[in-house]
């Protein structure tokens, strides 16, 4: 008889270190139960507008189902470098500066990876989105957390981000406007930053997913400051703006060196982003800009339902700025949050995402979610006021 | 070109022409005194120009036809369409009245409790017109969207409950 065998024992060490994400228990958690209103999802409640949709329709009815460019349709590319010149005044060339990925997972995943050796050193800035950590492990990496506060506003402060550079750091991750927060920050504050990355010679990955929503005064894009240009890896996507998460459409910008390197994964792994997908993406860049600003709207006025809702009820959160995200405090009901959101799952069927999920700066808070329907906010708000007054 | 504010009531309204000024502030971060004050103005510029319902008529059971009449008119150099489209905009049977770029030079909603009435009208009343040369009478077999709102039923695409 051949020798049993124990494949627990292939799994790479890595993956014993990495935590579960806490993201999937309330999935689980919450799979179950009817009549709920969900305040725990991270992707828009719109459809994907039609005209992008029917795009995708008529490429697939003129038969256009091949692999492309493995850097991404060159039309896209060249979309997506004068939108970036005409709203941010940030030019990249479209032959060598820009890479479009399957989301921007895929994104993060490649640009950590193009950047970090055994034991480098990537700065995450925590509440943050689960896979920062996860994919600075996976790449070989040593995360090393920094948490913002409330009483900044959960912007990251150019002392906080001092203190925690060593001469291992390689780079810095920061994602504004923020999941979970809403958090987001200025020109000013972002120059701070930039001050520091410069002294200290490290790279930024800026992870600018919802550079559309942002709400009372634009979005400073991180490599538009001056100097930052060839020091930042950004990050951006089709999935918040365009309610195209499903498209798994995205892409990084960055000096044609990381670009190259980044290409060299990407490449080999994922080949090319899903050519409909991109074509979707080239409708949204054209003709999306009325329906997406129509949807920013929408989620202002639900921003506004939320936060005067929620601080009414006693559960105070600061004005998220962007995003659509807001983050309340529970320590005023003297629950954790995790016991918080449980209760309030089990007892009143509405689901919200602890803070603690989004790293320990998150201790004492709540995500949740105004990517849904006024109604439902309505009635979460009435169910959560429910749930507090009865504690 | 219209304030953001502006814009955010107009949305408002335009959604839901019932809701309330107390729930718009809400919505907007404005006082109630401050949507008061919008809404107001809004009316008297006759920028809001009325409040109305969309209403289901086949579902309510509701034997009303309705039939787009194109129309094709002679002009008189001096006149304009003004005086013609006035005759017809008076009829309480013509629901709207619009001037057409393209073959025809204008269209008419026409109601009517059958087709033979609707027919008979468009026949005595139009047509009859000294200056409509010619008309062409389409009735609408069945509404799908009706401003702005789709009027059948249709299929609902979940999302998963918790996603990061």
């Amino acid at each position: 008889m051949r020798k049993a065998c124990t494949p627990s024992k292939f799994v790479a060490d890595v993956m014993n270190k990495v935590p579960p994400s806490g993201i999937r228990r309330y999935f689980d958690l919450a799979s179950g139960l009817e009549d709920v209103i969900s305040l725990g999802v991270g992707e828009p409640d719109y459809v994907t507008p039609w005209h992008i949709r029917e795009a995708c329709i008529h490429s697939l009815e003129c038969g256009e189902t091949s692999y492309t460019s493995n850097y991404g349709l060159i039309e896209l590319r060249e979309e997506l470098a004068d939108y970036y010149a005409a709203k941010y005044g940030v030019n990249y060339n479209p032959g060598s500066e820009v890479l479009v990925t399957s989301g921007v997972s895929e994104a993060l995943d490649v640009a950590i990876r193009a950047i970090t050796n055994p034991g480098d050193e990537i700065i995450v800035v925590q509440p943050s989105y689960v896979a920062y950590v996860p994919s600075v492990m996976f790449a070989g990496g040593v995360p090393v957390i920094v948490s913002t506060k409330l009483e900044n506003n959960f912007k990251l402060t150019a002392e906080e981000l001092e203190a925690a550079i060593t001469p291992k750091t390689k780079a810095v991750i920061i994602n504004y406007p923020n999941n979970p927060t809403g958090a987001t920050m200025g020109k000013a504050d972002l120059e701070a930053i930039a001050d520091v990355v410069c002294e200290h010679d490290i790279m930024v990955i800026s992870d600018e997913v919802y550079d559309c929503l942002t709400y009372n005064g634009g979005h400073t894009c991180f490599s538009s400051l001056e100097g930052m240009r060839e020091r930042t890896i950004l990050l951006n996507g089709f999935s918040k703006a365009y309610a195209m998460t499903g498209f798994r459409l995205a892409y990084a910008m960055a000096s044609p060196k990381i670009i190259s390197a980044m290409m060299l994964i990407h490449q080999y792994s994922m080949l090319c982003a899903p050519i409909t997908a991109q074509i979707g993406a080239i409708e949204a860049l054209k003709n999306g800009k009325h329906e997406m600003e129509k949807m920013v709207r929408d989620y202002d006025r639900r921003r506004h339902l939320i936060v005067s809702g929620l601080n009414r009820i006693g559960l105070k959160c600061f004005e998220p700025k962007g995003a659509f995200y807001v983050f309340p405090s529970v320590e005023s009901t003297g629950l954790t949050s995790e016991k918080f959101a449980e209760r309030l799952m089990n007892e009143k069927r509405v689901v919200t995402i602890p803070g603690t999920v989004f790293g320990e700066a998150g201790t004492g808070f709540l995500r949740c979610s105004y990517a849904t329907s006024r109604e439902e906010i309505e009635e979460a708000l009435v169910r959560i006021e429910a749930f507090v007054n009865g504690l | 070109m219209m304030d953001n504010t502006t814009r955010h009531v107009l949305e408002c309204l335009e959604e839901d022409a019932r809701i309330s000024h107390e729930k718009i502030a809400t919505l907007t971060g404005l006082t109630i005194d401050k949507v008061d004050k919008i809404v107001k103005e809004l009316e008297e510029s006759g920028i809001i120009r009325k409040y109305k319902t969309v209403i289901d008529w086949d579902l309510a059971g509701d034997e009303n036809v309705y039939a787009i009449i194109e129309l094709k008119v002679s002009l008189e150099r001096s006149i304009g369409y003004l005086p013609l489209v006035e005759r017809l905009y008076r009829f309480p049977e013509v629901r709207s009245v619009r001037l057409l770029s393209g073959q025809y030079d204008l269209s008419l909603t026409v109601s009517g409790k059958t087709m033979k009435e609707v027919a008979f009208f468009v026949a005595e009343k139009i047509s009859t017109l000294e200056q409509v040369q010619h008309t062409t009478t389409h009735f609408v077999l069945k509404t799908y969207k009706e401003d702005g709102v789709i009027l059948h039923e249709q299929d609902h695409v979940s999302r998963l409950p918790v996603t990061p």
